[in-house]
């Protein structure tokens, strides 16, 4: 298409912002309700047949996309220490906004106190919205637009009562202040990103739940995405899966994040700190972040971390991050993505029907 | 109505925004006699904020955002728009700062105690029906350690 609009490709897939820049803050979020995979079985399937996860975080009545992400900024804040005032864009990335219509960033925004010289506006791409406004953030600050940028990916999920997405689908995430390198307790080194027109998931407007692909959604979506912008970025960086301390995906179950890291050859050691959704289940535009911010808070400086998200329709977002002196100095400052897991109220079925609204009332 | 609320307590509901007047008798403490009520919840403080704010001119102050639990009440029988949550625990919360507010704890499971430690978290409060605005606003949590 660019040669029949008269312009050549100009080369490098692997893009890096004309500044350096990185992790100024970061701070993750999950509520503390956990559904068994079991409790699902045993109401569904008689108690036959696995689960694709052991538990997942549910949230409470009084908890949606908006106050998960304020909890989330105000951890990232805390780390970063800087003026709010400071920041000039907040963008939410989510499949789970309260709103059709009405942003999420705004009152985000809000309740930080970012308002009122910021953009803000809300992201959707399936489970990569929130690493795709991680990315923008970078092209904002890169190119010296604004100091700081908030990027949040976070979502309650929805999962049909009875369907397989059911035992995953599950609330939490992360927000993350992207900010100059010099600023950053992390620094973006490069990121790529492998997108496709793939119908694996979609949510038709006005529809509750989602549709998938079934066996659709592995290999020509997840694996293709995920190992394809894994590999190119490494490749066009020169870099192996020996030279990396962690690497984290997207987590929709145990089973592909744990292959995908095997294909590309990476050890289970690598994959296990930012490895969550066994405890929280797929957190969808959370869970590569959260996993994320998982790693930043064990990780020591001058690590090198892998990240790559994926979203269904479909794409991927393989960044390559280096930690800094500041981590260690900023990780303590707030609570910890572990603290928040361990923070954990075990619900039945019923309890979960009537908090995430699946009870017809009239 | 609900859209006007909202528009006027946005502040104090997502940020904790109190108001200061000043003393007569200048000096001493800024908080306890001169902190004007907030809001008890249900938005029905607003008034008491509005009236005062008439007659005398009010400085915006940030809150602390964690204090104890000075008092409380199981609230069953819950006042409309407020019953999709109930039964919840409705509490008087003594600020660090000094201020007295009241606001429904959350993430309590059972009694809370009386000086039991508590912050500030937004939450949502309730909604307009089907398609009105969302109210969100301060709860209190017992803190979580780190």
């Amino acid at each position: 298409m660019s040669q029949q609009n008269g312009h050549k490709s100009s080369g490098g897939v692997v893009q890096r912002p004309t500044n350096p820049v990185g992790i100024v803050g970061y701070g993750a979020y999950v509520p503390r309700y956990r559904l068994p995979g079991s409790e699902i079985a045993r109401v569904w399937t008689g108690g036959v047949g696995g689960s694709p996860v052991k538990e997942k975080a549910v949230a409470g009545l009084d908890e949606d996309v908006v106050t998960m992400s304020i909890e989330a900024a105000r951890n990232a804040l805390t780390r970063a220490q800087i003026d709010p005032t400071d920041i000039r864009a907040v963008w939410v990335g989510s499949e789970s906004h309260p709103y059709a219509v009405k942003p999420t960033s705004t009152m985000v925004a809000e309740a930080i106190g970012a308002v009122p010289n910021t953009l803000a506006a809300d992201w959707e791409f399936a489970c990569k919205a929130g690493s795709e406004a991680v990315q923008a953030g970078i092209g904002f600050v890169g190119s010296s637009m604004g100091r700081y940028v908030m990027s949040i990916g976070m979502d309650i999920a929805q999962g049909r009562p009875g369907d397989a997405l059911e035992y995953t689908a599950a609330a939490g995430g992360a927000a993350f202040i992207i900010g100059p390198a010099e600023d950053s307790l992390a620094v973006y080194e490069g990121t790529y990103s492998f997108v496709t027109d793939t119908p694996d998931f979609w949510r038709r407007a006005g529809e509750s739940y989602p549709s998938h692909g079934d066996r659709f959604t592995g290999e020509p979506a997840y694996f293709n995405h995920t190992i394809s912008a894994a590999e190119t970025i490494m490749q066009e960086m020169g870099l192996t899966p020996a030279d990396f301390d962690y690497a984290v995906f997207h987590q929709p179950n145990v089973k592909f994040p744990g292959r995908a890291g095997k294909m590309l050859g990476f050890t289970p050691e690598q994959l296990q700190t930012g490895m969550l959704v066994n405890e929280i289940g797929n957190v969808y535009s959370g869970s590569s972040l959260i996993g994320l911010s998982a790693i930043l808070d064990e990780a020591t400086p001058d690590s090198l971390i892998l990240y790559v998200s994926y979203g269904s329709g479909a794409g991927s977002d393989a960044m390559v991050i280096r930690t800094t002196e500041r981590l260690a100095e900023r990780q303590g400052l707030a609570r910890s993505t572990r603290d928040y897991i361990a923070r954990r109220t075990e619900i039945d079925y019923a309890l979960y029907t009537r908090y995430r609204g699946k009870l017809k009332m009239h | 109505m609900e859209v006007v609320n909202y528009w006027r307590m946005k502040k104090q509901r997502f940020g904790l925004e109190g108001a200061t007047q000043p003393r007569r008798d200048a000096g001493e403490s800024m908080y306890h006699e001169d902190t004007l009520p907030h809001t008890n919840g249900n938005g029905s403080a607003a008034a008491t904020l509005t009236l005062q704010a008439e007659r005398t001119e009010t400085t915006p102050v940030d809150l602390f955002t964690k204090g104890v639990v000075y008092s409380w009440t199981t609230v069953y029988n819950a006042p409309a728009g407020f019953d999709a949550q109930a039964p919840y625990t409705l509490a008087m919360i003594e600020l660090d700062d000094g201020s007295l507010l009241t606001a429904q704890l959350t993430d309590v499971d059972g009694e809370p105690e009386i000086g039991q430690r508590v912050e500030m978290v937004t939450r949502l409060l309730r909604t307009d029906g089907e398609a009105g605005v969302i109210i969100y606003g301060y709860k209190f949590r017992p803190v979580l350690d780190h």
